[in-house]
């Protein structure tokens, strides 16, 4: 019952997504913008190792408010969120679908930024970290899309939205940040170097499994009346 | 309700952070290697307890609140985050006063209690900006609690993440593994600096709900009378007699 309407309402998130075409491309296009913003700003041609992955989740990481600001907008404009909340499902649906969206954007976003990261910027080659990266990127995506559809729910009835996501949604991102970049760092070197992969996916595994459960328990009470 | 043993509680505070400051310059021994300067010890390790256990008590009481929906728990929840936001303002401050009188910075990336401290700070800066752009009062308190609740699991991840990614160089003066010579006399002088600290937590968490207790209180006999006002006809009573010749 939750899945199908979690599904029903990802479906309408998707279609609006394909047909407006906003949130995806604003993203991508922001986070290119970006990659050439840090390569004047780091007057550096070519990066490796921790300032590239530093400057990778970064830029991730930011591109991801810009979705979260949008997240509800749907819902909010024409008051749609009415319209959900009287069919009788289960609310943690809107929070499910809405993480899922997400995640997916998050996926697009990257199928873009990634390579142009790598052309734009990257100095070693991405090829042989890429199953590794691939780990990583997923469970961060998790991370950042399971407590991003917190925030965006969290700031949806806030006068003040487009501050409070960036305020609020950053910090409680930071450990995903370390996380991650700690992980890519050494997957992003010219010359090998000792990897702690195993404990940083750990951790992230963790950290989404405690901020997804969290976020299913806590949602109810946000689309309450 | 809420001025209930107030003045006992003030009391014990005084006492307790009088005998505290004692303790602090007469009692206990000066440290060897950093002198004087260790004894912002007594003051900053006990206020960045006192306000990572009043962010987690926050959580805790938002949890009562969403349970039972009464808005008194989230006033409880409410204060005890706003308190803590200024304790731990406090102790960043003498951690970055203590930072560079013993490594001679104002602020020390690779020690991690500090960095992590930091980073609650700024999550729950955004608390009352939160808070404060809801209006509707029953949704308020709401999404207030909910806040409360994310912010009170992360603290306990975000520690463990900033730990994981750091060499330790932060003074582990309680623990006895890494630096079992912590002396008695210190053990005793923190132990009692940290009761102070959290009798004056108390102490302003119960003045603080009884103040805004007493202020709701006021304001809702102050419509009552309004209303009473208006339900009777204004100006004193009508001196003509009903039934006029």
């Amino acid at each position: 019952m939750t899945f199908a309407a979690a599904r029903a309402i990802l479906r309408k998130d998707l279609a609006i997504e394909l047909r407006t075409r906003q949130s995806v491309p604003a993203m991508a296009l922001f986070s290119v913008t970006v990659f050439v913003l840090f390569h004047f700003g780091l007057d550096r041609n070519e990066i490796e190792g921790s300032l590239a992955s530093g400057v990778l989740w970064v830029t991730l990481l930011l591109a991801t408010v810009l979705a979260v600001t949008r997240l509800f907008a749907a819902e909010r404009e024409d008051a749609a969120l009415d319209g959900i909340l009287l069919a009788p499902v289960d609310r943690t649906a809107v929070y499910l679908a809405k993480a899922a969206a997400l995640f997916l954007y998050l996926v697009l976003l990257e199928i873009v930024a990634l390579p142009a990261f790598a052309v734009l910027l990257l100095g070693p080659d991405l090829t042989d970290a890429l199953p590794e990266l691939l780990a990583v990127l997923v469970l961060a995506d998790i991370g950042l899309a399971g407590v991003g559809a917190l925030v965006a729910g969290l700031a949806s009835e806030t006068r003040l939205r487009e501050l409070i996501v960036p305020l609020l949604l950053l910090p409680l991102l930071v450990p995903v940040l370390i996380a991650s970049a700690k992980a890519t760092k050494p997957l992003l070197m010219q010359v090998s170097a000792t990897t702690d992969l195993g404990k940083w996916l750990g951790f992230m595994a963790l950290y989404d499994m405690v901020f997804v459960l969290l976020a299913v328990a806590v949602f109810d009470y946000l689309l309450e009346d | 309700m809420y001025g209930r043993g107030l003045r006992a509680l003030s009391i014990a505070t005084a006492v307790v952070l009088t005998g505290a400051a004692v303790m602090v310059f007469f009692y206990a021994p000066k440290e060897a290697d950093q002198g004087i300067i260790q004894k912002i010890f007594y003051v900053h390790v006990p206020l960045a307890i006192v306000a990572l256990c009043g962010f987690v008590a926050g959580g805790l009481l938002a949890i009562k609140q969403l349970r039972t929906g009464e808005t008194k728990w989230d006033m409880r929840s409410y204060v005890a985050i706003h308190l803590s936001l200024v304790f731990a303002v406090g102790a960043l401050i003498t951690g970055s006063i203590w930072a560079k009188a013993s490594w001679g910075h104002w602020w020390v990336w690779d020690e991690p209690v500090l960095v992590s401290f930091l980073i609650v700070f700024l999550l729950y800066c955004c608390y009352q900006p939160l808070r404060f752009s809801i209006e509707d009062p029953e949704k308020q308190a709401r999404y207030a609690s909910v806040f409360a609740i994310a912010a009170g699991a992360f603290v306990p991840i975000n520690f463990m993440a900033v730990r994981l990614a750091t060499a330790h160089i932060h003074p582990r003066v309680l623990s006895k593994t890494t630096d079992g010579s912590l002396p008695t006399e210190m053990l005793i002088t923190f132990l009692v600096s940290l009761l102070g600290v959290a009798l004056l937590f108390a102490t302003l968490w119960k003045v603080e709900l009884t103040a805004k207790n007493a202020s709701m209180k006021l304001k809702r006999l102050r419509r009552r009378l309004e209303a009473a006002e208006h339900a009777a006809p204004s100006g004193p009573p009508s001196p003509e007699p009903v039934g006029a010749p």
